[in-house]
């Protein structure tokens, strides 16, 4: 399916692009977000650098450990395929508290060190596993309690009212983030997306990984 | 006052975990600036394994958006759109959110100035915009840093809950203003 989207995003961006005369935008667009993808990661190091050396201490110290263990009621219920004291529990879990306090800079750190934990269970390389298709969609629906920047344009508009908005967005987030874990778990289990099912559909590229 | 204290928390929360987890390690007899160090290694080479997976899902994103093909998916969902009490202004945001932040969010600015932030169609902007995230930026990067190519059902999964987050913004926009 993300063959089919990412095909189909550069075949109509082209082809529209001639009959709307916007063929100089989008080459411009291309190469233009190209390297705005390369400023994005490269912004990340500083941030990632820092937030993976605090996280190293509370997991030296326990901190994580303590808030693996209280949580893992619900976690393992979640992720029913990773061990209790597993890293990426730790990793998860902070990376969820960090998005629900709104706090974007410090989230994608946790996250992304959560899915390379992940990945050391993954016993397919290359294809994602439940628990990995389970976090990310925890994470694109992310209840978040202070919608900081929208509250922040919102101000900068001329709101009347900027923070107005928070309560209903609190409700339409978390009814978003059920969906999704409904959505997961449900859409795990389905023919189509069976691990052994796509990678017979592959085979060679899988592996390399 | 509930404002106040979610203000607070974004305000204080990374500096308490600034401070306190150090100080915790140190308390707890962590080398703490050995294992700060230590741990902080991985930041770089993490940053860098997702860049080939946000070129590629970016300039893609990039090609679409700029081609004007947003008209054309708009006219398309119009119809279930107009069923549901959204204003058609919202959509082309709607369905930009899933695709790129910043750009949904220039459209959210967009709506502000032309609309105001106070109208319906500005506060159900800034609902359905605080109530998702971005899922094909996110399907790049958390995917690019463990070279996940075969995502499985997080793609369908992500999308259809963009639209039920965006249904639901519709829905509560109008019950709540």
């Amino acid at each position: 399916m993300i063959n089919g989207i990412w095909l189909g995003f550069i075949v109509i961006g082209v082809i529209v692009s001639i009959f709307t005369g916007n063929v100089q935008a989008v080459t411009d667009a291309a190469i233009s977000f190209a390297d705005t993808a390369v400023e994005i990661a490269i912004g990340l190091i500083g941030i990632m650098t820092l937030w993976l050396g605090i996280m190293a201490i509370a997991e030296k110290a326990g901190l994580i450990r303590g808030l693996a263990k209280a949580l893992s009621p619900i976690m393992k219920r979640l992720f029913p395929d990773v061990p209790e004291d597993h890293p990426a529990m730790g990793a998860m879990i902070m990376n969820i508290a960090a998005n629900i306090l709104g706090l974007g800079n410090a989230a994608t750190p946790f996250g992304l060190k959560a899915m390379e934990e992940l990945n050391t269970l993954n016993e397919h390389k290359g294809v994602a596993t439940d628990a990995m298709a389970m976090f990310l969609a925890i994470n694109t629906s992310s209840v978040t309690l202070l919608p900081a920047t929208v509250i922040g344009l919102r101000a900068a508009a001329g709101s009347t009212n900027a923070t107005e908005v928070i309560g209903p967005i609190i409700l339409a987030t978390t009814i978003s983030t059920v969906s999704a874990i409904i959505l997961a778990k449900l859409f795990s289990k389905m023919k189509r997306y069976q691990i052994e099912k796509i990678i017979d559909e592959t085979d060679v590229d899988v592996k390399e990984g | 006052m509930l404002i106040n204290i979610l203000n607070s928390i974004s305000l204080y929360a990374i500096p308490v975990l600034l401070l306190g987890i150090p100080l915790y390690g140190f308390i707890k007899k962590v080398k703490v600036y050995e294992v700060f160090v230590g741990g902080a290694k991985e930041g770089f080479n993490t940053a860098i394994r997702i860049i080939p997976y946000l070129v590629a899902m970016l300039a893609a994103i990039g090609i679409f958006r700029a081609s004007g093909a947003m008209d054309y998916v708009v006219k398309v969902f119009s119809p279930i759109t107009n069923l549901i009490g959204m204003p058609a202004e919202i959509l082309p945001m709607g369905i930009m959110r899933s695709l790129s932040g910043g750009g949904a969010e220039g459209m959210m600015v967009e709506l502000f100035n032309t609309h105001g932030p106070d109208s319906l169609i500005g506060r159900m902007a800034s609902i359905s915009m605080g109530s998702t995230e971005t899922t094909m930026y996110c399907i790049a990067v958390y995917y690019g840093v463990a070279k996940i190519t075969k995502v499985r059902h997080t793609l369908s999964v992500g999308l259809i809950v963009d639209a039920i987050s965006l249904i639901a913004a519709a829905i509560i926009t109008n019950i709540v203003f």
